[in-house]
């Protein structure tokens, strides 16, 4: 569509072009083309946000001490700047969330695909996208009074804190099923058909031509759905605030209260610093590392997909 | 030529041939579809049955306390959402869509500035929410001095959006066939109108179903916010867009953190109606996409 052609009349050598531009045409295009730069100007804003900020924190405090302690609690009395606990957290609850996540969402999509009629799908559907339309404070309540009771009741030797990173992975990983269920169907409906039934053709039964030949077709898009979640889940701030709690510990256990990066963000930003103390450019710093790790993993997504992608006509 | 057709003998052969495998791995994928399902049902359940006692006038009558539950209500949360959606609504779809149409109409795939708004827009779908509260801080409400008033809570949530609202509306113009195109530009339209009275009409339902989705995870949003001082007691409704504010996700977490039981009671009440608009507005999204939706 962008290229204009210059062909030319058979016969007189005269270009069919305009002679005269068309400058309304014009002013058009660079309306549009401003529309479209907002985006950049946006990621441009987000790296001047955490950038000056970021550079006071670690003139203050040195890589070594926040890379190398364990120690966090830069709103405390002295405070103390050891990273690890807030991304031990991080960690712990995105991999209880893909736990839940990934074999459900999965699994969701390969019975949407390949064995729901097309009524069953037109009604499921809709539900998974309400189940994703779900404000995360939902979730987060939901997490801090019903499941953890019933987490404790249930399983009363894992002494279960009232705020605890089980209950809010769990909640996160029910937050990303949808994302993982309906790109991955995505990609899986993008199959073509010839492939399922030359399987079939083979004698494959319908699990093994889903197992063996739908979801290896759709890996690129599968895996893409995957690390969407996981950048997601590492991010997610109101389940963990509501759920998780704010005590940044060192420790392994996801029976305890625990502070994630983004719960830090969130506490830290909700009026407890004030604005050029050192607690204060400790929000942005964080939120660099965060943006970094989600950054990291978009662009591994994005070069996943290029390199697996398997494209069909 | 013969029809072929499969003897029903075949058939009946096929079924009793079929492996008990075959069976556990359809059960199971059905019910791990249930049981994701069956959390959101639990959820309204739950939700619906605690915050009964209090879903009445009072709630959308009365402003937010932290002292008297019994006869607190969340009217500057709803009225501060309001605000926020509707200019969110003036802001991120008219930029969203018009970005959309340069990507798909004009763009040239090849150049490189055209691969960068591409890439930086798939990247921006992903990143955290409350990294967007730390520009709306560091850049919005300080930098450029707006404060936290409403103007800065709906800048912040619009860019949020933006994305999603451009990614959508690609897809709705991507799947108005070329040959509409082709057709009006060989009867002597310009590109641009073109695209003004063929493409875009053909596309709006489309577009109109993204754009309701994106709205609808701007008024659940509640991390930008907590970044933008919305999160402190606010008994007043905004009275214009440099008023302060709170929007009715901050005002349910401000509940939630109380810990006397009246006030979880509250937050369940103040939940279903938070779930009530999105339901609603989820179900006129999907009505427009079958009522409008085009098979080309």
């Amino acid at each position: 569509m962008a290229t204009q052609s210059r062909a030319t009349a058979p016969g007189t050598g005269r270009s069919l072009a305009r002679s005269r531009p068309r400058y309304g045409e014009f002013i058009v295009k660079t309306i549009l083309l401003i529309a479209a730069l907002i985006s950049v100007a946006t990621t441009v804003g987000i790296v001047a946000a955490l950038i000056e900020p970021t550079i006071e924190f670690f003139s203050e405090i040195s890589l070594g001490e926040f890379f190398g302690s364990t120690n966090w609690g830069p709103l405390f009395n002295p405070p103390a700047f050891g990273v690890w606990p807030i991304i031990v957290a991080t960690v712990e609850i995105t991999l209880i969330a893909i736990l839940v996540a990934v074999p459900l969402g999965l699994a969701a999509a390969i019975y949407l695909s390949e064995y729901a009629t097309p009524r069953v799908r037109k009604i499921f559907k809709p539900v998974l996208e309400v189940l994703a339309g779900v404000p995360t404070v939902v979730f987060g309540f939901f997490a801090l009074v019903f499941v953890t009771p019933l987490l404790q009741s249930w399983f009363p030797f894992l002494d279960l804190e009232a705020k605890n990173a089980l209950a809010a992975g769990l909640l996160v990983g029910v937050m990303i099923i949808p994302i993982v269920a309906s790109l991955s169907e995505d990609s899986m409906a993008a199959v073509p058909n010839g492939l399922r039934e030359g399987s079939y053709a083979l004698g494959a039964s319908k699990m093994l031509t889903s197992v063996r030949v739908v979801v290896p077709a759709a890996f690129s898009g599968i895996v893409a759905a995957i690390i969407l979640a996981i950048s997601r889940a590492a991010g997610e701030t109101m389940i963990v605030a509501i759920a998780g709690g704010f005590k940044a510990v060192f420790t392994f256990n996801p029976t305890n209260e625990m502070s994630t990066m983004a719960a830090f963000i969130a506490q830290a930003g909700s009026g407890d610093a004030s604005v050029g103390s050192i607690a204060y450019k400790t929000i942005f710093a964080v939120g660099s590392l965060l943006f970094i790790m989600t950054f990291a993993m978009n662009w591994f997504s994005a070069r996943m997909v290029q390199k697996y992608r398997e494209v069909y006509d | 030529m013969t029809v072929l057709t499969t003897p029903a003998s075949a058939v009946r052969l096929a079924r009793q041939g079929r492996p008990i495998g075959e069976h556990i791995f359809r059960i199971t994928l059905l019910s791990s579809l249930i049981i994701a399902l069956g959390f959101l049902a639990m959820l309204l359940i739950y939700v619906v049955q605690e915050g009964w006692p209090r879903l009445d006038s009072t709630l959308w009558e009365s402003m937010p306390s932290i002292r008297r539950p019994e006869t607190a209500g969340v009217q500057s949360g709803i009225f501060g959402t309001l605000w926020i959606i509707g200019l969110t609504a003036l802001m991120a779809l008219p930029t969203g869509v018009l970005a959309a149409v340069y990507l798909e109409e004009y763009a040239d795939k090849t150049k490189w500035y055209n691969k960068l708004i591409e890439l930086n827009i798939s990247n921006l779908a992903a990143v955290p929410s409350i990294v967007y509260g730390i520009l709306g801080l560091g850049i919005i409400a300080r930098w450029l001095d707006f404060g936290f008033t409403v103007m800065t809570g709906a800048i912040t949530v619009s860019l949020l959006v933006l994305p999603i609202v451009i990614i959508s509306a690609r897809e709705a113009i991507r799947a108005v066939p070329p040959s509409i195109r082709e057709g009006s530009l060989a009867l002597g339209a310009t590109q641009w109108q073109t695209i003004y009275r063929q493409v875009l009409p053909s596309a709006i339902p489309g577009i109109a179903t993204g754009s309701i989705l994106a709205l609808s995870r701007a008024i659940g949003e509640a991390a930008p916010f907590l970044m933008l001082g919305a999160a402190t007691l606010v008994r007043f409704n905004p009275e214009g867009v440099w008023s302060s504010f709170t929007v009715l996700p901050l005002q349910i977490y401000s509940f939630i953190s109380q810990s006397r039981e009246e006030f979880h009671i509250l937050a369940s009440a103040a939940i279903v109606v938070l779930l009530a608009i999105l339901l609603l507005m989820n179900s006129v999204a999907i009505w427009l996409r079958n009522r409008f939706q085009k098979r080309w």
